[in-house]
């Protein structure tokens, strides 16, 4: 059992998406859900325990076959850390799921919509599980395939939702098939897709032409897919029409599983030591990560829709995590993984959050949170500590990160971007600020719709409260498991 | 020697690949922009197809008389998935734009911008 | 015999647990404020004993967030320094509280002691921390804690002036402290508050005076101007959170931090042998003179003191800069003499207008015949701000004048001199206005004696004789930071 683990953590959901389709009932589809997602983060714990414990990476041959001829299923170090924050997100934001989606989506779609939700997590596990690339690349069309679905669905409360999630398809379609372009060429030079096999293959070859431009298919493909700037526009509609439940499952995993992805194509197959790697990719992540991180925080200032303006931060956050990946040493990747992890929290709080008031407002905007920190101090409370570690406000997961990335910058002489990811960062403040002043320090608007809570509502959002503080406190268990995530792209053991 | 022409098939692919992508940016009708992914994705099938060929090859199929050349048949495998997300992607496209249609009444992209930019001007007023 | 760890954990807890109090006891008043002013009372004598018993290098470990991260209090000489002056004040501020709060009929008086206590234990955390970044997280609750206070009237001045206040200190914490934290950690290697600092040989020296600038500037609540906007702003708080902001919590952690930075950071003799701190001297010189002659201008009582304290804090940050043993000492003898001065003034001030409603020096000639007592207070208050003996101040601006005279810093001399002496000027014109002008017919100045309520007499009387005090026994408070 214990070393089938592995295929589990994508099969289980896998599998268990058409039973979902089948059932009829909302709660027993729900329940199904919630089960199969608690599961999934159960194995993934138990792998992320066997992979700390043994320091080994377990490979799982699929059928039997041994690579580079079959495809096996690899958990490293690195997919150690992804798989528990893709899961532990699922399982919440499931949980937060019952009433938000009974709230948002008619009762016939339930068990449809909940497929959906259970394939484009599926998706998302197999991209991080797998060692193969063009697996890869079928996982990442089933998870996108069903987040368009599930971006659709907000039509129910708001149509625009329909031309997000058209404008999504497009744009996610483009990046897929950039990334399929760029391993064409991959397999053309070295006739292997398994990613270590493609690693030492790509070693023994002189670096021509095609090697550069599969390279850089590859990467764009993936900045379409993790919205780096200026690739980000279909990112802001996506999050913030979609129904709540997907904002905030989207919004904590799916820009991080494709950041990971990135991380392990470039670091783990074409490897340091590649010129375009070091030079090129380097350089590009850091000015459009800068940029990104300044033109997100500046959007999200002025942005008055709640869902969009924590989009917009969204953008903002992934410039932060290019910048570590950019700054093209163990210290930025480890300081790049530690922001994914969390920021996923950071971001599952506040759209949550922001949930439990567009169930009822229809749309969050700054005025109809007017006022509202007294009517449902939980959830306003959720929000504010979401935003804080935003900031990165010591005692709050978001300090862990913004003081590592901010290291590995100052480790590489990199003093003037130090400077102004910092300056962006605490910009921050400005947005964090708006929200406060608008929930605690005025008055509720005469005739605004009153307000309500329930332990059930703001639970889920403060689970993850709890988290961003916990990771935030005890940080050393986080920040060891990023590093050794780090060190296995920088010939540590693979 | 690799003469210009000797890769031909390249060439088919880019012109290919160019003539997709730029429908999809250039035309608003949302069902023009399918189109052109589809021959945009087409485009990439063609390229990996023509990639397995070896020339004076024959099918993969194993006749027990090793100096038989054949084609590689694994970039043909992997297009047979890759056609598979295709087709459910155009569908999962199609089923968009009919439901857009049904709810804005046009499939233009500048039109339904327009719609859009409406509804963002109405949820700034007071709230209901 | 009680344990320095205990004693820690007296003054962290106390004041919250004043707190809680006042919630509990909000159904009533005289309770609610009776246990807040015992345990005011308590922890002063906490405070007392251990300054008296002096630092033993006990240190506490709260949180472990990593080896090099950690929530942890460790008592030093300076930072006990700061934890007597809060801790004595704090029950004298409380009684006065209860005065003017029930003498102005102020609403919502629970929820301002709560936030007045929390504010203390806020002081009290950044007074013990062991590091910077428990200094800065407590700096951080002191900023928020503060912010219900400033804005206590609730109108939409004291709207506006928050907005002031809570901006220009977390901005400038959050872009320019926080910054210079991170910035030593990753140079360092640690947080922690050293003797001798923790810099010196791990930086190269260019970058010292920008990572001093960090602090100079990050740290808003040292009102170093330009950062000195929200100080003036937040007079319209109730007089009480004057004294808080002014003499009390605020103002003197700001300094205090950036003493403490100084020297258990960069350390005095890194700072010294590299010139790091020359341009911080030109600032703080500055900030001195011209807060001054904004103070000269004013008329407002409470804005000519918020300047004139603009004025005082400069000369803490000058200590500091001046990176001399003796001036450091004089600095943080400054911070003590400064907040029995200054808590005076504005317990004179906030008496004033409880009794007559005043708040103009031109409306206040010959107001100190009908308030002896609240005039004489101000008086001996005003001279030991000034730096006349046998008051406190005098022994403070005598140790930052010999601190210049060490670094051969003669300008630094001057400035001194012509600020003591525009000290005169604008704290010496209501003396003379209260006691020697004729009172203008029609105003209030006429009639017999009438002073405020006794709780905010009797607070200010206290606070004026441990300014003599001070001269008295200034050996007591005297820290030593050579070597």
């Amino acid at each position: 059992m214990m070393q089938h683990l592995p295929i589990l953590q994508v099969i289980v959901p896998l599998l268990a998406a058409p039973l979902i389709a089948l059932l009829r009932g909302r709660e027993i589809a729900w329940l199904a859900t919630f089960i199969v997602t608690g599961v999934t983060f159960v194995i993934s714990l138990l792998l992320y325990h066997q992979v700390s414990e043994s320091g080994a990476r377990l490979v799982y041959e699929i059928g039997g076959w041994a690579a580079p001829l079959g495809i096996v299923y690899v958990i490293d170090a690195a997919s150690a850390l992804v798989l528990p924050i893709v899961t532990g997100i699922g399982f919440v934001v499931t949980l937060a799921a019952r009433h938000l989606v009974t709230a948002e989506i008619d009762q016939r779609d339930h068990p449809l919509f909940f497929t959906a939700w259970v394939l484009t997590i599926a998706g998302m596990l197999g991209q991080v599980t797998t060692g193969d690339a063009f697996n890869i690349f079928v996982f990442l069309e089933i998870s996108s395939l069903s987040a368009y679905a599930l971006v659709a669905m907000g039509a129910g409360r708001d149509r625009r939702a329909l031309p997000a999630a058209f404008n999504y398809l497009i744009l996610g379609t483009v990046g897929a098939t950039f990334y399929v372009i760029g391993l064409g060429l991959l397999y053309m030079l070295t006739g292997t897709l398994n990613l270590d096999d493609l690693a030492v293959r790509l070693a023994d070859i002189e670096q021509t032409r095609a090697a550069y431009m599969a390279m850089a298919f590859i990467a764009l493909g993936l900045f379409l897919k993790m919205a780096l700037f200026p690739l980000h526009f279909w990112l802001v509609p996506a999050y913030s029409y979609a129904p709540s439940a997907v904002s905030a499952l989207m919004a904590a995993t799916a820009t991080k599983v494709s950041v990971y992805v990135l991380v392990r194509l470039m670091f783990g197959v074409f490897g340091i030591g590649f010129v375009g790697i070091s030079d090129g990719l380097g350089t590009v992540l850091l000015t459009l990560g800068i940029i990104g991180a300044f033109v997100g925080t500046l959007a999200a200032i002025v942005e008055t829709d709640l869902k969009k303006l924590f989009a917009q931060s969204s953008i903002a956050q992934l410039g932060y995590m290019a910048i570590g990946i950019g700054i093209m040493t163990p210290a930025g990747l480890a300081a790049a993984f530690i922001h994914l992890f969390n920021h996923a929290l950071m971001k599952g709080t506040l759209f949550l959050a922001i949930g439990v008031i567009g169930a009822q407002t229809g749309r969050a905007t700054m005025r109809s949170i007017e006022g509202a920190g007294r009517q449902i101090p939980m959830t306003m409370t959720a929000i504010l500590f979401g935003g804080l570690a935003l900031i990165g406000v010591p005692l709050t997961a978001g300090f862990i990160s913004k003081l590592y990335l901010i290291r590995a910058l100052l480790e590489s002489d990199l003093w003037i971007l130090a400077g102004l990811t910092f300056v962006s960062s605490a910009l921050a403040l400005a947005y964090v600020w708006k929200i406060v002043e608008a929930a605690w320090l005025k008055p509720r608007p005469e005739g605004a719709p009153d307000l309500h809570e329930t332990a059930i509502m703001w639970l889920p959002a403060w689970l993850l409260v709890i988290a961003t503080i916990g990771f935030g406190i005890f940080a050393s268990p986080l920040i060891n498991g990023a590093v050794q995530a780090a060190a296995i792209f920088f010939g540590g053991q693979s | 020697m690799t003469s210009l022409f000797a890769q031909w098939n390249y060439f088919l692919v880019i012109i290919l690949m160019m003539l997709g992508f730029y429908a999809v940016i250039a035309r608003g009708n949302m069902v023009k922009k399918m189109v052109g992914l589809n021959i945009f994705q087409t485009s990439v099938f063609m390229l990996y197809i023509s990639m397995g060929k070896v020339s004076n090859g024959t099918a993969p199929i194993l006749t027990g008389d090793s100096s038989t050349v054949y084609s590689n048949p694994l970039p043909h495998v992997l297009i047979l998935t890759a056609i598979v997300v295709g087709v459910a992607t155009t569908a999962v496209g199609y089923a968009l734009i009919i439901r857009i249609q049904e709810s804005f009444g046009t499939i233009e992209d500048d039109e339904i911008i327009e719609l859009m930019d409406d509804a963002d001007a109405a949820s700034e007023g007071p709230a209901s | 015999m009680l344990h320095s760890e205990t004693l820690i954990y007296a003054l962290l807890g106390l004041p919250l647990m004043a707190s809680l109090g006042v919630l509990v006891l909000r159904k009533w008043p005289n309770l609610r404020d009776g246990q807040a002013v015992v345990i005011g009372l308590l922890t002063a004598a906490c405070a007392i004993e251990f300054f008296a018993r002096g630092a033993d290098g006990t240190s506490l470990t709260l949180l472990a967030m990593t080896p090099s991260l950690s929530i942890s209090f460790t008592p030093e000489p300076l930072g006990l320094l700061f934890a007597l002056v809060a801790g004595c004040l704090w029950p004298l501020a409380t009684l006065y509280t209860i005065g003017y709060l029930r003498g102005a009929h102020e609403d919502n008086q629970t929820r301002f002691m709560f936030f007045y206590a929390i504010a203390i234990h806020a002081a009290m955390a950044i007074a013990l921390s062991g590091n910077l970044l428990t200094l800065f997280v407590f700096y951080e609750i002191l900023t928020f804690s503060t912010y219900p206070l400033v804005t206590h009237k609730g109108t939409e001045d004291a709207r506006k002036a928050g907005r002031v206040y809570l901006g220009i200190l977390v901005a400038s914490s959050v872009v320019f402290l926080l910054f210079g934290v991170i910035g030593v950690w990753v140079i360092a290697g640690t947080l922690d508050f050293t003797a001798g600092g923790i810099l010196a040989g791990k930086i190269d020296p260019i970058y010292v005076p920008f990572l001093l600038g960090l602090f100079a500037f990050g740290i808003g609540k040292a009102a170093l101007m330009p950062l000195h906007r929200w100080l003036p702003a937040a007079m319209v708080a109730p007089t009480p959170v004057s004294a808080l902001l002014h003499a009390v919590a605020v103002v003197k952690a700001g300094v205090f931090t950036v003493l403490k930075v100084a020297i258990y950071i960069f350390g005095l003799d890194f700072l010294s042998s590299t010139g790091a701190s020359e341009w911080l001297i030109i600032v703080a010189s500055f900030s001195i003179l011209a807060a001054s002659i904004v103070a000269l201008r004013k008329t407002n009582l409470k804005a000519r003191l918020a300047y004139s304290t603009v004025s005082q804090l400069g000369y803490i940050v000058l200590g500091a800069a001046l990176a001399s043993p003796l001036a450091a000492s004089g600095a943080a003898l400054h911070i003590a003499t400064h907040a029995a001065g200054k808590i005076t003034l504005f317990f004179c001030a906030g008496a004033i207008y409880v009794a007559h409603h005043l708040s103009d020096i031109k409306d206040m000639d010959g107001l100190g015949r009908r308030m002896p007592l609240t005039y004489g207070a101000f008086a001996l208050a005003a001279l030991s701000i000034i730096g006349v003996p046998p008051l406190g101040g005098a022994w403070s601006k005598f140790m930052l004048m010999g601190g210049a005279l060490d670094g051969q810093h003669m300008l630094v001399l001057v400035v001194l001199m012509v600020s003591s002496l525009l000290n005169l000027v604008y704290l010496g014109e209501i003396i003379l206005r209260g006691f020697f002008a004729p009172a203008k017919a029609g105003s209030v100045a006429e009639g017999g004696y009438a002073e405020a309520p006794w709780a905010c007499v009797a607070p200010l009387c206290i606070t004026a004789l441990i300014s003599i005090l001070l001269f008295f026994s200034v050996d007591f408070f005297i820290l030593n930071f050579s070597g």
